[in-house]
């Protein structure tokens, strides 16, 4: 293998890691504040994709589609976690099986309002072509969804780190009960990081869809990346999801790369094996 | 009332629905419906494609007035979901409760394998317009079922014929959808091509549930004078896209079997899909009359062009038309049903002339097409016809059959 | 269950009625009472290791499949007959479930859901991918009906009625003395409070596992006669999806009754074959039912029809 094959493949598993970053940060937060395993985290991706795309098509305006898929679908978080959700404190699995509940019935609206033929939404101008080193070549929309994913990640680091509501949030993660005590709105946190987590997955999709595409089965095709990232991760670290993403995007690809008649045992069975040995994921507590 | 009893109540009456719904006989009588059971994926990931193969149907029988040798065509239609364990359910109600006198449809190659022993079982008239697996005329034919459609390596026979008689290409790199349809499409253009003189030097098999194809088509050997791709649905597209963003476009060219530029997906596509060469036994953009009727008639009832599976499905109803005809209307006599259903031969079906060979499939043209943007549209524009193609290409069936079934490994990768 | 008479009478009333109506249905509910009842094995299993036990398994599905591929793989390969097929499919899903279990059962809660998640996905991926042996996505088709050199064949919905009716009753049956055991008592201690458990001497960790095994072991039963049912088994029966609905029989019929989650596959086989006769949204009336059950009747059918005593 040459070293362009090394370079160019890590760096499509890191692009795609980005993507996935995205997509499973808000999963890994929503998990520890809330313990909850939402099922349908997969289907914030796939809607907001599709919303995205609607927008595209009315304005033609990328940016506007994804704030507009990101706010859509945070809405739908919202109205999903404190009108349903909250309704089974502390019931895992009774969350669990709602959460689910809540994908059957969103995909099967997508189906309805967008139909069932694939599409893809396109790239806007500046970010179509590739930028070239030597024989390599590097998409430029590839290299934009690495660069977005590390601002959120810092953003998101930042906010955690350094500012109040991050000081609370962190509280409620280690210890709920006791934050609510201290005096720390539970509640309303739970609501907001909810809304955090639906937001980013939802971006997640409008950016993936440009290059992934939007079709029915995205939700289910890209929850088991999800769930793999965060089981890695470790559930509620932000540390964690970021490692985890990048794993599981630089395992994946050259998983398909270079052991394809493999490529799904590549990716489980690790993280298999790093359940076994440490269940809470390489950065979670239990 | 309390909880409990308004649950109960609602149990009840859920249950005496159910079976009155589901245990009421439906009448059977000579001069009642000829109904017809059409499965179709109307929910799950394939139901745009579940789509049109209802709408082709419909649309050939509205244009009959549903109504053929006397009797009303009454079309039943249940849902695969997309899969196959529903579709064998749906097909035994099909059969069983609403007493079908002809099973069709269907689109999983699985489907296609799971109802052969079934119609074969309940020796009901089947007809497979859309499932192409080789083997099913081949090595492992149903007496019962006849395809109208057509089998995965029939076209791609005679684009490995085209590309040596026609271009310079000789070292071909094929990247496909890993499963069945994908090996079958392959081994097809690989037979043909290699005994002109050509040599497949790569073959990349993608999994089915890929959504990334980067670690794909970065594997793709850049000196290969052209790529053979196979796919269909999202996958299409997801790969055309990340044809144009791997650098390959405009540098390798690209050939392809008809599903990956079918137009089910071709108007999702931008002009990273110009150009594409690919081959199939129909094209929206043919130019016979009967094409720019149905043409024209399928998009102001579906609002798009017509997919080879509205084709194919158009044609699958006017062919069962044709055989009930060819019975008087007796459909109950299901064995000369069948026998005419293995007669029907027409020259004017939108796709041109079909007849069915021993085996039960379809002897067709293959058009080989080029993608072209006409009138701010992309289509297949068909540039090649082969006419009178079997599924055994030009060989001899016996010995055909003697050789192992296209598969995964099978023709060998010598060059690889 | 508990050790009520009446209940042992209700079951035996429906059995025989079962049985006794079966000849007059037309073909189409048959098949659908029987595909319910081998489903309703699958729900049971599951039951013991959720209702019971207290561990929520998100791949459960995985025993399922593998015993199904077994039955699969060895009726088309090797011709072989149905014995052999049966301790094959039920001795494979004991192994996978005593591996997994392994690694499982150290985990409790969302913990114990994500490894089961993981582990179920592990063998999706394998059933995938591994084409040489499970002719991966094509599925493997032509399984034939078992053969037991009875005078009635199983090719008739009939016969494998009963068939499947005496092999659900067999499975209830057991299942229901396991629970009713003092392991099945020790079982339900550990799901109201392991450290209570632990106090008074009991090895949690090896309850928990056999629950897991055995649990395993009886969907591997289910699988079998799933294979032979539909003549198909492909990757959809290892799918997320699968041990996602298995979860969902056992929560509409309520946790911890063995009857009530039969009774819950039964509902679902039927709503999701029923509905979308009807209507193409029959994925979003599902997907309500669900959110309604787990809102307004969290204990399942099982529990709005009696208070369970705990």
């Amino acid at each position: 293998m040459s070293s362009e094959f090394w370079i160019i493949q890590t760096f499509n598993g890191l692009s795609y890691g980005a993507l996935l970053f995205l997509l499973a940060s808000g999963l890994s937060l929503i998990f520890g504040v809330m313990r909850v395993v939402n099922l349908a985290h997969g289907s914030y991706f796939m809607l907001g994709g599709y919303v995205g795309l609607s927008v595209v098509w009315r304005t033609g305006s990328f940016a506007a589609a994804v704030l507009a898929g990101g706010v859509a679908i945070g809405l739908i978080g919202i109205g999903m976690e404190r009108l349903f959700l909250r309704r089974l404190p502390g019931q895992t699995l009774g969350q669990v099986l709602m959460t689910i509940g809540f994908a059957l019935i969103f995909q099967d609206l997508a189906l309805l309002i967008w139909g069932g033929d694939p599409y893809s939404i396109p790239v806007p101008r500046f970010l179509q072509g590739a930028v070239k080193a030597g024989a390599l070549s590097f998409p430029a929309y590839r290299i934009f969804i690495i660069v977005v994913a590390v601002v959120v990640a810092a953003l998101l680091w930042l906010a955690l780190d350094q500012t109040r509501a991050g000081a609370r949030i962190r509280a409620a993660v280690d210890d709920g009960e006791m934050a609510q005590g201290v005096g720390i709105n539970v509640p309303v946190l739970s609501l907001a990081v909810f809304a955090l987590g639906a937001c980013l997955a939802a971006a997640g999709g409008v950016i993936g869809g440009a290059f992934l595409g939007v079709y029915p089965g995205a939700d289910f095709e890209v929850l088991p990346y999800a769930f793999v990232v965060v089981i890695v991760g470790g559930l509620g670290s932000l540390p964690g999801a970021m490692v985890g993403s990048l794993l599981v995007g630089l395992l994946d690809n050259f998983g398909k790369a270079l052991f394809p008649e493999l490529s799904y045992f590549t990716l489980f069975a690790p993280m298999a094996l790093i359940l076994a040995l440490r269940p809470t994921g390489l950065f979670g507590r239990a | 009332m309390s909880r409990r009893t308004i649950a109960l109540f609602a149990l009840a009456a859920f249950l005496l629905a159910l079976v009155a719904g589901l245990g009421t006989p439906t009448a059977r009588a000579q001069s009642g419906p000829i109904k017809i059971g059409f499965l179709s994926p109307l929910t799950g990931a394939a139901s745009a494609l579940g789509k049109d193969m209802l709408n082709g149907t419909e649309l050939y029988l509205d244009e009959i007035g549903r109504t053929v040798a006397g009797r009303k065509i009454e079309l039943i239609v249940e849902d695969t979901e997309g899969n196959t364990q529903t579709a064998l359910t749906k097909a035994r109600k099909l059969v069983d409760q609403d007493h079908v006198h002809i099973l069709s449809g269907g689109l999983l190659a699985s489907t296609g394998y799971a109802i052969h022993p079934f119609a074969e079982a309940q020796k009901i008239p089947t007809t497979y317009p859309v499932m192409s697996s080789d083997d099913l005329t081949q090595r492992k034919p149903a007496k019962w079922v006849v395809r109208t459609g057509w089998n995965s390596s029939q076209s791609t026979h005679a684009l490995g014929d085209w590309v040596i008689k026609n271009t310079k290409y000789r070292k071909i790199a094929t990247v496909a959808a890993d499963y069945a349809f994908g090996w079958e499409s392959v081994g097809g253009f690989q037979r043909t091509f290699e005994e002109g003189g050509g040599q497949i030097i790569q073959k990349v098999w993608v999994p089915l549930n890929t959504n990334d194809f980067a670690p794909f088509l970065s594997q793709v050997k850049r000196d290969s004078d052209a790529v053979f791709a196979v796919f269909f649905g999202k996958l299409a597209l997801q790969f055309m896209k990340e044809y144009e963003n791997s650098g390959l476009k405009g540098r390798v060219p690209l050939l392809s079997n008809g599903t990956t530029v079918d137009e089910s997906v071709l108007p999702q596509m931008g002009d990273e899909a110009l150009g594409t060469i690919s081959t199939l036994h129909y094209s929206a953009a043919l130019e016979n009359p009967t094409n720019q009727r149905f043409a024209k008639a399928f998009e102001a009832k579906a609002g798009k062009i017509p997919s080879y599976y509205a084709e194919t499905c158009y044609t699958n109803a006017r062919w069962i038309a044709e055989a009930i005809k060819a019975v008087s209307g007796k459909v109950e006599d299901r064995e000369a049903l069948l026998a005419a259903l293995r007669k029907v031969e027409l020259k004017d079906f939108p796709r041109g002339p079909v007849k069915i060979d021993t085996f039960g499939n379809p002897v067709q043209n293959v058009y080989i097409r080029k993608v072209e943007r006409v009138g701010g549209k992309l289509q297949n524009t068909v540039f090649f016809t082969y006419p009178n193609v079997s599924q055994f290409w030009k060989y001899n069936p016996e010995e055909y059959l003697k050789a192992p079934l296209y598969t995964r490994d099978y023709p060998p990768c010598k060059a690889c | 269950m508990t050790r009520r008479p009446g209940v042992l009478v209700g079951v035996a009333v429906v059995v025989v009625a079962a049985a006794a109506v079966a000849p007059w249905l037309p073909s189409y509910p048959l098949t659908l009472l029987t595909q319910a009842m081998i489903v309703a094995i699958l729900a049971m299993s599951l039951d013991v290791l959720l209702g019971f036990t207290g561990l929520p398994s998100l791949g459960h599905a995985a025993y399922f499949g593998v015993a199904a591929y077994a039955v699969a793989i060895l009726t088309t390969e090797r011709q072989s007959g149905f014995v052999v097929c049966l301790i094959a499919g039920v001795v494979f899903a004991a192994v996978a479930a005593a591996l997994f279990g392994l690694i499982a059962i150290r985990a409790t809660g969302t913990y114990f859901l994500m490894i089961t998640l993981a582990l179920g996905m592990v063998v999706w991926g394998l059933a995938f991918r591994w084409v040489s042996l499970t002719k991966g996505d094509n599925g493997i088709s032509g399984v034939p009906r078992p053969d037991l050199g009875l005078p009635w064949s199983f090719w008739g919905p009939l016969p494998f009625f009963y068939f499947s009716l005496v092999c659900a009753v067999v499975a209830l049956a057991l299942l229901g003395l396991i629970v009713a055991s003092p392991f099945g008592m020790s079982l339900k201690g550990i799901r109201e409070s392991e450290s209570r458990m632990r106090i008074l001497g009991y090895n949690v960790w090896l309850h928990k596992y056999l629950a897991f095994v055995i649990a395993g072991t009886f969907a591997g039963f289910s699988g079998v006669l799933w294979a032979y049912y539909n003549g198909f088994v492909s990757p959809v029966d290892v799918q997320l999806v699968t041990s996602v609905e298995a979860l969902l029989m056992v929560a509409l019929g309520g946790q911890g009754t063995l009857l009530g989650p039969a009774v819950g596959a039964a509902l679902i086989v039927f709503l999701k074959n029923f509905v979308s006769v009807y209507t193409k949204r029959w994925l979003l009336i599902l997907g309500a039912v669900y959110i309604g059950v787990i809102l307004f009747a969290p204990r399942g059918l099982a529990g709005a029809f009696h208070r369970r005593s705990s």
